[in-house]
């Protein structure tokens, strides 16, 4: 059999295995993080601190009924919530992890299955999304839920835009989509990333910044949780769903967080390399574990500014999408275009 | 959105706010009419926890009406102890020692500050925020410990009586009152920091839901609602009962006339009340807290009472008619939230549904006293 | 255009400082009580539903079953039967039945009862789905805690 085939299905298991296990205990994370925040306790009987809640968690909602109100649109009522799984995994496939570093396989790839084109289709997969919350709000026959669909498809396609023209500058100043290359571009040291302008890009931190906040608003979190805000609509677009229907949501929104603090780790920082130079013996060697920590640190912000913000309206969302951000991605682009012309002229 | 609204190509919706929805608070329903995200018309619909509380005051005695008063507005029910204590004191002419009034005030602003601070947490909680909520939680938490030592209850109490007190306070519970002080006085920067300068918190409450002093007017409202759109009226200035003459604080007033001057108002307030509790603590007279004379039955004369005291929504008035017997003949309860409610229909007309639930928190609803 | 920017700079700082403020937070610890594990110790003001005073010297209560209590009782939870008895003075208390589910806690009924024969417990730990549990025989808890 291909060899290559094996590796694939070994991959794709472990990629699933990943997305569930992340969603599990970022929703533990998230708990214990909040209720500490709060100067609460959180979870804390079920396991040492709590650390088998997910698992219990899990069990109850697959043991629960699976409700289907009347006058749902049932086919696309249970469609919607695989949409909003498939395509975190379908992404997560396309993420290269980075090398595992250390041991006998240090120089073992943690990727799936890379392409050239892999931030491509990272948008086009992650634009599929916004189809399940569409669905999803559509099809369960409920105000509450329609009117968070249609907020959420038009906040995710007034972010997708600044997120788009700020990879695209990336791609411009590396000259791939090729994710490793974009990683191997920025090799060196942390003062090479792409967050600082000495890659080219023009406003780097305040670019890092903007598709940090893009992905936030992408993934349909706080403060940009306008779909689901509980205050307003209920449970927003999932507000009929009960069992895996609602669970698939909740692992989907995770699996979305997961991607987006990836997606920022492989452009901005680094991705798996150390923030030190390569010559530096042992830390500064590439290894997963470098983009696992950077990951990680992203998501704890993202968790800790849910846990400090409140909502914003549909308004001023639109208007720092519109007025804010992409004004300054697009500025971005065409001053990064402009750096990367002039700066071959001047000898640089 | 029901098929017939879609048959019809009609383009507005109605949208069943309520009874249970996590942003009234309570059982308050409203019912929207919608174009997409904009309100045409809200309508409040009431009566979901109605209790009958004025009836009740009509078929029992003088006395035994009062642990009604912890009912209505559960939030800050000293405050409505006190008017109604004050009430049967002015009909029986009973003098009440300076001791009972000073821990009376004491007492009531330190509710009145554990209701603001309730308000601040879950108004924040509407807009999106958790954390505060359980940060003026833990606050809160204080004052209510502190009003469980004295009065034994920690929510609908029932402490004042016709004359004084039920019983004193000690000193443990001054020097906690000092010491809580200190602590709040050190938290406020923090929920400022926190709440009040975030930019995500300003965007959602200034210039929203702007209420003029006119509509306020026309429609009775009262408290921190009136007091945002620059008129400069607390009953404890205007009308003074109790010892509030002899303090010193500050009314404050704002005339923006949004959610953001309300929300200041009552930031404000929490700051004032804890000016009138500390020359309480300092002031504070020795003594007894119940008159000598207070009648066994009370029987006020024939005729036509009424009291107003500051609660901590509003003028809380009662109105009420003796005929001589120990019971009252017509009781009116005056609610501040009631009036503040009511012109949530005509203010909210055109808003987004986030602004007016934003708007509708700004108004500090509770609905136990709407319905009464 | 300065202002634009003054805006975002100004809104930014105040995003930053909500930031440090949760982030400190989340390092102090955790002031909540882990309820069953942990039990708080009522004040010794709190009211929890009425009970009879136990003299030490007789070992009983100082009942005197004049009724008082519920007759001002607001709610009409107190139930009070006395007999006379051959060769005592007085009544004597028979019945004291309390209907926690409507009591308010007011206290009237303390401060009614001239021997200051009642008194609120600081019982708080109280749930049941049923109804009837929460209608006590005061004079049967008062022998149950000799
Ligand atoms: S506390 Fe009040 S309501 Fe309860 S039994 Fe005594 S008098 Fe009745
Ligand atoms: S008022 Fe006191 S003495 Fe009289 S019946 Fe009640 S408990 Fe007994």
């Amino acid at each position: 059999m291909d060899i290559n085939l094996v590796y694939m299905v070994l991959f794709l298991a472990g990629i699933i295995g990943f997305a569930a296990l992340n969603a599990a205990y970022l929703v533990w994370v998230e708990r214990k993080g909040a209720a500490r925040i709060q100067r609460r306790t959180g979870p804390s009987e079920v396991g040492f601190a709590g650390l088998l809640q997910p698992l219990a968690d899990g069990a109850k909602l697959m043991s629960k009924q699976i409700l289907f109100p009347d006058g749902i649109d049932k086919p696309l009522f249970m469609l919607a919530p695989m949409f909003a799984m498939i395509p975190a995994v379908m992404i997560l496939v396309t993420i290269p992890f980075g090398p595992v570093g250390f041991g006998p396989f240090a120089d073992f790839m943690l990727v799936a299955r890379e392409m050239n084109i892999g931030l491509l289709m990272i948008f086009a997969f992650a634009s599929v999304n916004v189809m399940a919350l569409l669905l999803g709000g559509w099809s369960s026959k409920n105000k509450y839920a329609v009117i968070s669909a249609a907020r959420a498809v038009s906040q995710d396609i007034a972010y997708e835009i600044p997120m788009i023209l700020i990879a695209i500058t990336i791609v411009m100043t590396t000259g791939s989509m090729h994710l490793s290359t974009i990683v191997e571009s920025q090799a060196g040291g942390f003062w090479n990333w792409n967050w600082l302008p000495l890659q080219g890009n023009l406003f780097g931190p305040v670019t890092f910044i903007i598709f940090f906040i893009c992905s936030l608003a992408e993934t349909n979190r706080a403060p940009f949780d306008l779909g689901e805000a509980e205050s307003e609509l209920i449970a927003g677009f999932h507000t009929e769903y009960s069992s895996m229907g609602f669970g698939l949501f909740f692992m989907g929104e995770y699996a979305n967080i997961v991607i987006g603090a990836a997606l920022t780790t492989i452009l901005f920082l680094g991705g798996w390399l150390s923030p030190l130079p390569a010559s530096i013996p042992f830390i500064g060697a590439p290894s997963v574990v470098w983009f696992l920590l950077k990951m990680y640190l992203l998501i704890w912000t993202v968790v800790l500014i849910r846990w400090t913000y409140p909502r914003v309206t549909l308004w001023s969302l639109l208007n720092l999408a519109w007025k804010i951000m992409i004004p300054f991605a697009l500025v971005n682009l065409l001053g990064s275009a402009a750096l990367i012309k002039i700066l071959p002229m001047l000898g640089l | 959105m029901s098929s017939q609204a879609l048959s019809q190509n009609q383009e507005v919706f109605e949208l069943n706010l309520g009874p249970q929805h996590p942003a009234t608070h309570g059982v308050l329903r409203v019912k929207l009419v919608m174009d997409g995200e904009y309100v045409v018309d809200a309508e409040p619909v009431l009566g979901y926890i109605h209790r009958m509380h004025e009836l009740m005051g009509e078929n029992r005695t003088w006395a035994q009406y009062l642990p009604n008063m912890g009912r209505l507005d559960y939030l800050s029910a000293l405050s409505y102890n006190l008017g109604y204590v004050e009430l049967v004191e002015k009909m029986m002419g009973i003098e009440v020692p300076e001791r009972a009034e000073y821990i009376r005030v004491l007492t009531t602003e330190l509710n009145r500050i554990s209701s603001h601070l309730l308000w601040f947490g879950a108004f924040v909680l509407d807009l999106g925020g958790f954390t505060p909520l359980l940060y003026a939680f833990d606050d809160r938490e204080q004052i209510l410990d502190l009003l469980e030592s004295v009065t034994g209850s920690r929510l609908t109490y029932c402490y004042y009586r016709f004359g004084g007190l039920y019983n004193d306070v000690d000193d443990d519970f001054l020097t906690g009152c000092t010491q809580f002080l200190k602590r709040l006085r050190s938290r406020m920067p923090m929920y400022h920091d926190l709440v009040t300068g975030n930019v995500i918190l300003r965007q959602r409450l200034v210039d929203v839901g702007p209420i003029s002093a006119e509509m306020c007017r026309r429609y009775g409202a009262t408290g921190p609602v009136l007091r945002g759109s620059g008129v400069n009226y607390d009953v404890r200035k205007n009308e003074p009962y109790s010892i509030y003459p002899e303090l010193d604080f500050d009314v404050p007033v704002y005339n923006e006339c949004d959610s953001m001057a309300r929300y200041m108002v009552r930031m404000d307030e929490i700051e004032q009340s804890m000016r009138i509790i500390e020359q309480c603590i300092a002031q504070m007279p020795q003594g007894d807290i119940m008159a000598p004379k207070v009648p066994k039955m009370i029987k006020p004369e024939v005729g036509d009472y009424y009291h107003a005291v500051e609660a901590a929504r509003g003028t809380f008035g009662i109105r009420t008619v003796s005929d001589g017997k120990n019971q009252a003949y017509r009781m009116k309860l005056r609610a501040p939230t009631f009036c503040n409610l009511s012109l949530f229909q005509e203010a909210s007309k055109g808003m987004l549904l986030a602004d007016a639930l934003a708007f509708m928190g700004s108004l500090d609803l509770v609905i136990p006293e709407i319905d009464r | 255009m300065a202002g634009y920017f003054k805006s975002i700079l100004t809104g930014t700082k105040s995003l930053v400082t909500g930031l440090k403020i949760t982030q400190a937070e989340f390092f102090r610890k955790p002031i909540t009580l882990q309820y069953p594990h942990e039990v708080l110790v009522m004040t010794p003001r709190y009211r929890g539903h009425i009970q009879l005073v136990k003299n030490p010297e007789t070992g009983t209560h100082q009942c005197i079953s004049c009724g008082l209590c519920q007759k001002g009782c607001p709610s009409g939870c107190i139930t009070v039967r006395g007999e006379k008895r051959e060769g005592v003075k007085g009544k004597v208390l028979v019945q004291y039945d309390l209907d926690f589910t409507t009591c308010s806690l007011c206290g009237q009924c303390i401060e009614n009862c001239k021997p200051g024969a009642i008194e609120f417990s600081l019982e708080y730990n109280l749930a049941s789905t049923r109804k009837e549990d929460f209608h006590y025989d005061l004079l049967a808890r008062l022998e149950e805690q000799k």
